[in-house]
């Protein structure tokens, strides 16, 4: 009897089983269902299920002025706002041939490493978290909220900045603001060493991390991928120095490279890009020039507020700037930006009106996470959050 | 202030060698704001895109995006946008094809595998068919959802709406009711844009002349 009982459990296959991870998972970066086939504990397959924070900001922003879809851009990489509005307004700049002040491609430097720093100090801390270690977020997120003091200070808003206009920045950064951030720097470069002592080569980090999710260059050409996803399998691309914006080609800094594609290489890619930052940063602060932050006597500008007070023709110009919108001529335009997370890309197809006529967004973790299924076969079901962790996610991009 | 020089001159020089070995699977090619654009015809669009990833002066091993616009007064309304970058030579290139709701285009995902996620967007957003596809579902929607979104004539609210049920205790799903009517303005100036001609100012028109 007990003999019949022990074949028949046998014939069943138990190892094979069917999991949900998510959507409400801490590992899980946001709302992501992932559907994952098992064998045992070895993964079979994995089918994403995304589109759970699916706001339809490309419909949305269809039926905006181009000044009224840029806040919307805050709200797609929440982690680093002002690099996606970056990329919107290179595409309006270059579209309608706008010349941006030097002073203010200076200040977009400087936010868009502020907005790296925030990404990368986010998905390195959460990385060590999803293996097992609580501390490194707990320093990483004191330095996340000084930055986001300084969003503050520069736009009024912590995350949902609207900093980064078409023509320029929205305004100038008050000097004090502009040495706070120069004494943010070297601090932070200790605080960065610190993490650093407490996770890189640590045991349980290494052995959660080495040799998992590697990442070759064919698969990182075939699968699309950008940003920290190419550099950490060895491949010198960066879109700051491959297609130079703003005032990139002028400062020095060093493109951290990976070895081996694993998830323990782009950890370490990250870590160095912030020193690069930070490196960036003080370049910008040092060299930056004293002028206007928008283009003096533009249509795509407002004017400015005392101006107004006495001229009838800037009060017209301001009125209809902020009702009708300017318009940008008919064409179409990708313009790309290296954000922390990879290439993030506008593509935009204006008819000549007040409003995008076809707003793609090309963000980088959605070809990220199709890579999923492919990196996470063969591995162990403790193995996704870490692959997951390392290929730094954020929903509002991905679900747009 | 966007492209460099040295990146013009290799584009113009790729539109040449483009020029001289796809003449037949290519319809139009253009450079604006320097930016490299081909029109293509659809059947050719796997072959195309082949080649221009295994071509030694092409190269564009990365496809960056693949994403549809809707044009719904033309014949063949939907345009599917392919944008590839080479990260070896560094250069970029668009490739344009057209279609409409009924004709499927043939999929790339067996050349690029990152296409299969781009495409079923694609489809999940404007209907545009792959053929070839091995898993054309809808992937960003509601579980359930009809209808496609980013189409033109697709109402901006929507055409359903989710609640919370307290009697049936779960979520339901009803036609959108808006307590005010959506107003979509147009702010556009009716001074620049009327072309009526004023009465009494006939001779506008020739003054300026």
């Amino acid at each position: 009897m007990a003999d019949d009982a022990t074949t028949k459990i046998a014939d069943i296959d138990d190892r094979k089983f069917t999991i949900n991870f998510g959507p409400q998972h801490p590992a899980a970066h946001g709302v992501l269902r992932l559907v994952l086939d098992l064998d045992g504990e070895i993964v079979d397959r994995v089918d994403p299920h995304i589109g759970l924070l699916h706001r339809g900001t490309e419909k949305l922003i269809e039926y905006k002025t181009f000044l009224q879809a840029l806040p919307y851009f805050d709200r797609l990489d929440y982690v680093a706002p002002m690099n996606q509005e970056h990329a919107y307004c290179l595409a309006i700049e270059r579209l309608a041939g706008i010349e941006v002040p030097r002073r203010a491609q200076f200040i977009r430097v400087i936010y868009s490493e502020i907005g790296r720093l925030l990404s990368h100090i986010l998905n390195v801390t959460t990385q060590a978290l999803d293996v097992g270690a609580l501390t490194p977020p707990l320093w990483g997120f004191e330095e996340r909220e000084k930055l986001m003091v300084f969003y503050e200070r520069a736009s009024g808003s912590r995350m949902h900045a609207a900093y980064f206009r078409p023509g320029g920045v929205h305004q100038d950064l008050p000097p004090e603001l502009v040495e706070d951030i120069h004494k943010f720097c070297d601090p932070f470069l200790k605080v960065v060493d610190d993490i650093e002592a407490l996770v890189t080569e640590n045991r349980i980090f290494k052995q959660r991390n080495v040799d998992i999710g590697v990442v070759s260059v064919e698969d990182a050409l075939a699968w699309g991928f950008s940003g920290v996803m190419v550099r950490g399998s060895g491949l010198a691309w960066d879109l700051r120095r491959a297609e130079p914006y703003e005032v990139y080609s002028e400062l020095d800094f060093k493109i951290p490279v990976g070895k081996n594609g694993d998830c323990w290489d782009r950890y370490l890619c990250r870590v160095e890009e912030m020193r690069e930052s930070i490196k960036i940063i003080k370049q910008c602060i040092d060299k930056m020039p004293v002028g206007p932050v928008m283009p003096e006597n533009s249509k795509y500008a407002p004017p400015r507020r005392a101006e107004m007070k006495a001229s009838m023709e800037a009060l017209i110009h301001h009125f209809k700037l902020y009702t009708e919108g300017f318009r940008v001529p008919a064409g179409e335009i990708y313009a790309c930006v290296e954000a922390p997370k990879g290439e993030f890309g506008v593509y935009l197809v204006t008819d000549g009106g007040n409003r995008p006529y076809r707003l793609k967004i090309k963000a980088p973790g959605y070809a990220h996470l199709h890579a999923m299924d492919h990196l996470c076969r063969g591995h162990m079901l403790a193995d996704v959050s870490a692959i997951l962790g390392s290929l730094d996610i954020v929903f509002g991009e991905i679900d747009r | 202030m966007s492209a460099l020089p040295t990146r013009s001159a290799m584009t113009s020089e790729l539109k040449l060698h483009l020029e001289q070995t796809q003449a037949k699977a290519i319809s139009s090619l253009t450079v604006v704001n320097g930016e490299l654009t081909i029109k293509a015809p659809r059947d050719g669009i796997v072959k195309l895109l082949t080649f221009l990833r295994d071509d030694s002066q092409c190269r564009f091993e990365t496809l960056v995006d693949v994403c549809a616009c809707d044009y719904p007064t033309e014949v063949e309304r939907f345009e599917v946008v392919y944008h590839m970058l080479s990260m070896r030579l560094n250069q970029r290139i668009r490739v344009k094809i057209r279609t409409d709701e009924a004709t499927p285009v043939a999929s790339v995902s067996g050349v690029f595998p990152v296409a299969n996620w781009y495409e079923r967007e694609a489809f999940d957003m404007y209907g545009v068919v792959f053929s070839g596809h091995p898993d054309l579902r809808r992937i960003l929607t509601d579980y359930g959802f009809e209808g496609y979104p980013l189409r033109k004539d697709f109402p901006l609210t929507g055409r359903v709406e989710v609640r919370y049920d307290e009697a049936q205790k779960r979520v339901i799903y009803e036609p959108v009711k808006l307590v005010q009517e959506y107003r979509n303005f147009d702010f556009l100036s009716p001074w620049e844009g009327m072309q009526a001609v004023i009465p009494g100012d006939e001779k506008a028109g020739e003054a300026k002349k």
